[in-house]
């Protein structure tokens, strides 16, 4: 390891999962867990309370059912209602082993597919766990009135998904998350009503209270009026989804922000795999310098679409009809003969960039800086052609398949897709990496329980179509109820702590302290322009494909662009208002210190693993080279101090049940 | 389609709070693209004003996807641009290839006694969430359901039922319609749950709750302007507010469920 690389960061004792019994065989564990987990007498779970920050499928599953359980709830989102997290925009379906085509299908195929997956850098007893209580979560939406598609005969209807060989995906036509988020508001509204669960839409939280070790509550920011309040509780939940819009560019939604988690790293917890995200690769190309986020289309177009990139760069104005066959390069059917259009997501998107960095990408020209800080103008974009399609099966029986996602695409680009070739893109979509939990779903702070997106527990370094939606809602119907009573059984005899205690007093005079310097700066620059410049950084270096030289580049520039943003950012308005621009302020700084953190990580990390491409980790073909001899490991980060370089703590993974393979699709 | 750039003249709905008086302010706008959508261009906007030191215009978002009903600005008089959209489109899907050059565009707040402005173009839907925790779900807590093939659910009836699911709850129904009724986002969930057998218990109840709430917050009946309908991103269908009415006067013959009287 070179010295350069090391003198980011330091090394720290390995830690490991203290709470799943691994001498049993992986299918007991979890029923061993719940058993021997301390349990909460119903009269005094109303003494105790909750705090879950995030309203999605994972913090709106867990509010929901801690608050039937009796437990007091203080909910807190950042939209106007808890139905609108961005669990809503996923599409395609959600994965659950109930075997109800006849397909061989069970919790340990399940269980196999999503290590797979993963590219083998998840932790085997978390993995098995999800698929045991994937049935269940149908079981609980269908109660809830979701409207799954059914067949004629009333049942049912389920399909194959993201490259796995069973019919396990349930879906909801294109708007699965939404109709699974809309069950779960339901059941939280529910419980409102009731009195178990108080809901404080157009909060955002802004601290994290640690009292004597423990995590005890959070410092918030009502949205209105301005209001920096403290909320003291028994243990908090963390359900803050993922950070992919440190890439400024993202599927994400446009809040979605990381200062939570953030926060909670700068106390204390680890933050696992920051490096691994996922980048999809169809998506509506960028359109201009004005773009505010991308669009996401369902992968399943790749079933029919051929995708193609003229080979002649001077045809890239062309209109692509009068491009003949001979001068087109149907570049995946080429390089992979066997997969075509259908190899893995991490695949299909990075040949998409190098295709376009070769200066044969079509459409609008945008600008971009090279690593030299010159301005070039690259086309971002690859066609995805249903000409073919549509001769072989019939306009009707395209838009029977595919019409909505052809509708969207063409509301959006103002195209239409049944006569030019649609123009597609890799974009920013999940992030695999979050905090650090144990079995449990708690992090290193006693009482810090992160669940969803929000932890980087199930997915290892690629996560699988239509499991994120399985593991919103697992973690929060059926993980986090079993598991937080543990802690929770003794609360009752933790020390009493309330708004004058020292560490809320000093918790929420540091979040005043942010704000006003924030609103001290008045330089010249938008909050927009800085998380601008930062998300084009990690696209270029710490996107699709990662080298050495480039992330310790990132780094610098990183660090330079944050010394410019405390001296030169322009935040209007004051802070006992309605002030979006501060909002959004705060959520770049977070931004700044997480960019930092994953490229360190991607440095570190020097093999190819799932949706973390190291160019110098290939095979001699340019595929993915995992390096399991040094990497098998989760990178749990501790947060060094301002300034200071983080520490690295690896929890060694174990398979036992699952024997390691490389990848192929040759 | 090739980019034009247009110029415009925005006629904003500014106001500081819900306690001071707003009025329209002018603004131009130079180099916006055809290729922007409605809010990239307000985007625009703002960091303009922002580099003048002016306060930007607040207004929601989020998914910017259509999906999670956050956004909602009336346009030339109209929610959501409708009148300015070929298609059904909430105000993130709404693009600027709308629009041409030197149009004179008016946006402004919903407007709905029961929606108070917050600031500028930004109001309080929570309304909304009230009347769905007063009955709009399913009574089933978790670890309580029974196996999901337990009840079959015939095609055309789920269906219609996710035809009416469909709703992301953004208020465009309410702003639109002249009587300032939540009707159909009342009927969407009504028909969403009354449409599946796991909603049949608690059927007449529901109505009767939801109704009671959407009265007590100040939304007012519904007189069939069918204006609510007709702005509707997701294409709620007027029928849904005949569900409604029919399972309303069904409930008042049915004693089932809890009486508030008893309590």
């Amino acid at each position: 390891m070179s010295a350069t690389t090391t003198s980011f960061y330091r090394v720290g004792k390995d830690i490991s999962d203290s709470v799943a019994d691994t001498s049993l065989p992986v299918e007991e564990i979890w029923a061993d867990r719940k058993f021997k987990a301390k349990l909460v007498n119903p009269s005094n779970r109303r003494k105790l309370t909750v705090i879950i920050v995030g309203t999605g499928l994972a913090g709106g599953a867990a509010a929901a059912s801690l608050g039937e359980a009796g437990y007091n709830v203080e909910n807190f989102c950042y939209q106007d209602s808890p139905r609108r997290a961005h669990s809503i925009a996923a599409q395609g379906g959600i994965n659950a082993a109930k075997n109800y085509r006849n397909d061989n299908d069970s919790v340990h195929r399940l269980f196999y597919d999503t290590v797979k997956g993963g590219d083998y850098r998840s932790r085997e007893t978390n993995v098995h766990r999800l698929a045991e209580v994937s049935a269940n979560i149908i079981d609980q939406c269908v109660a809830q009135g979701v409207p799954f598609a059914r067949d004629y005969g009333g049942l049912l209807d389920t399909r194959s998904f993201g490259g796995v060989q069973v019919q396990r995906t349930f879906y909801a036509r294109g708007q699965t998350g939404q109709q699974l988020l809309i069950g779960a508001y339901q059941a939280l509204e529910r419980q409102v009503e009731a009195g178990t669960v108080n809901m404080h839409t157009r909060h955002e939280m802004l601290e994290l209270i640690v009292v004597g070790g423990r995590a005890r509550g959070i410092v918030t920011r009502d949205m209105v009026s301005g209001a920096i309040k403290s909320w003291i509780g028994d243990a908090v939940v963390l359900a803050t989804g993922g950070y992919g819009n440190v890439f400024f560019l993202s599927t994400n939604a446009m809040g979605c922000n990381n200062t939570a988690n953030m926060r909670a790293h700068r106390k204390g917890a680890y933050f696992g795999n920051p490096c691994y995200t996922q980048i999809h690769p169809t998506c509506i190309p960028v359109h201009g310098d004005t773009q505010s986020k991308l669009t996401l289309m369902s992968e399943s177009l790749r079933n029919d679409g051929r995708i193609w990139v003229p080979k002649d760069p001077a045809d890239a104005t062309k209109d692509p009809r009068q491009i003949p066959e001979e001068d087109r390069d149907y570049y995946l059917e080429r390089i992979y003969p066997s997969f075509g259009n259908l190899v893995p997501r991490d695949i299909a998107s990075r040949q998409a960039k190098y295709r376009c960095d070769e200066g044969l990408g079509v459409g609008p020209a945008v600008a971009e800086i090279d690593p030299d800080g010159t301005e070039r103008q690259v086309r971002r974009g690859v066609y995805l052609d249903f000409t073919d399609a549509i001769a072989r099966m019939g306009k009707a029986a395209v838009a029977s398949k595919y019409g909505n996602l052809f509708d969207m695409y063409a509301q959006i680009t103002g195209e239409n897709p049944y006569e030019t070739p649609m123009r597609i893109y890799p974009a920013v979509h999940y992030t695999m990496g979050g905090l650090w939990v144990d079995y449990d779903l708690s992090s290193n702070i006693p009482g810090l329980y992160v669940v969803g997106e929000a932890n980087f527990s199930d997915h290892g370094a690629n996560r699988l179509g239509a499991s994120a939606l399985m593991q919103g809602l697992g973690d929060g119907y059926f993980v986090l109820p079993n598991t937080i009573n543990d802690y929770l059984a003794d609360a009752l005899s933790f020390p009493k702590v309330d708004a004058s205690s020292p560490e809320v007093v000093e918790a929420e005079q540091g979040v005043q302290q942010r704000i006003s310097d924030l609103l001290a700066v008045q330089g010249t620059r938008t909050v927009d322009s800085f998380h601008k410049e930062l998300g084009s950084i990690m696209w270029e270096y710490c996107g699709m494909e990662r080298t050495q030289a480039g992330l310790i580049e990132a780094i610098g520039k990183i660090r330079a662009l944050r010394q410019q943003f405390w001296s030169d950012v322009k935040v209007t308005g004051v802070n006992e208002d309605f002030n979006q621009t501060l909002e959004r302020a705060g959520r770049v700084v977070d931004f700044f210190d997480l960019g930092e953190l994953m490229c360190i990580d991607a440095l570190h990390r020097r093999e190819s693993c799932g949706g973390h491409f190291r160019a110098e980790s290939q095979t001699p073909d340019g595929e993915a080279l995992r390096d399991d001899e040094n990497f098998l490991y989760v990178g749990a980060w501790e947060f060094g101090g301002d300034g200071q370089t983080p520490i690295l703590h690896k929890e060694p993974l174990i398979y036992k049940a699952i024997e390691l393979k490389q990848r192929s699709y040759k | 389609m090739s980019e034009n750039l247009m110029s415009l003249t925005l006629r904003i709905w500014r106001q500081p709070n819900a306690a001071t008086a707003g009025k329209i302010s002018e603004y131009k706008l130079a180099g916006v693209s055809s290729d922007m959508s409605f809010l990239e261009m307000l985007d625009m906007l703002n960091e303009e004003l922002t580099v003048k030191g002016e306060e930007p215009v607040a207004f929601d978002y989020d998914c910017r996807e259509g999906i999670c009903g956050m956004c909602g600005i009336v346009i030339n008089g109209v929610p959501h641009g409708r009148g300015n959209s070929a298609v059904a489109t909430t105000t993130c899907q709404l693009h600027m290839r709308n629009f041409k050059d030197g149009d004179v565009i008016t946006i402004e707040p919903w407007r709905a006694t029961p929606f108070p402005i917050i600031k500028d173009l930004v109001v309080d839907r929570r309304a909304f969430d009230k009347i769905i925790a007063s009955g709009g779900y399913i009574s089933v807590n978790t670890g309580a359901a029974p196996e999901a093939h337990a009840n079959a659910v015939s095609k055309l009836k789920a269906d219609r039922a996710f035809d009416a699911a469909t709703c992301v709850g953004c208020g465009a129904c309410v702003a639109a319609c002249p009587n300032h009724s939540g009707m159909l986002f009342v009927a969407a969930k009504i028909t969403h749950l009354a449409m599946l057998p796991q909603g049949q218990p608690e059927r007449p109840l529901r109505i009767k709750t939801m109704i009671g709430t959407h009265d007590e917050l100040g939304f007012a009946g519904c007189q069939n302007a069918g204006e609510c309908a007709a702005v509707c991103p997701k294409e709620i269908p007027l029928d849904t507010i005949a569900q409604l009415n029919r399972d309303l006067i069904a409930s008042l013959f049915n004693r089932a469920g809890k009486s508030t009287a008893a309590e």
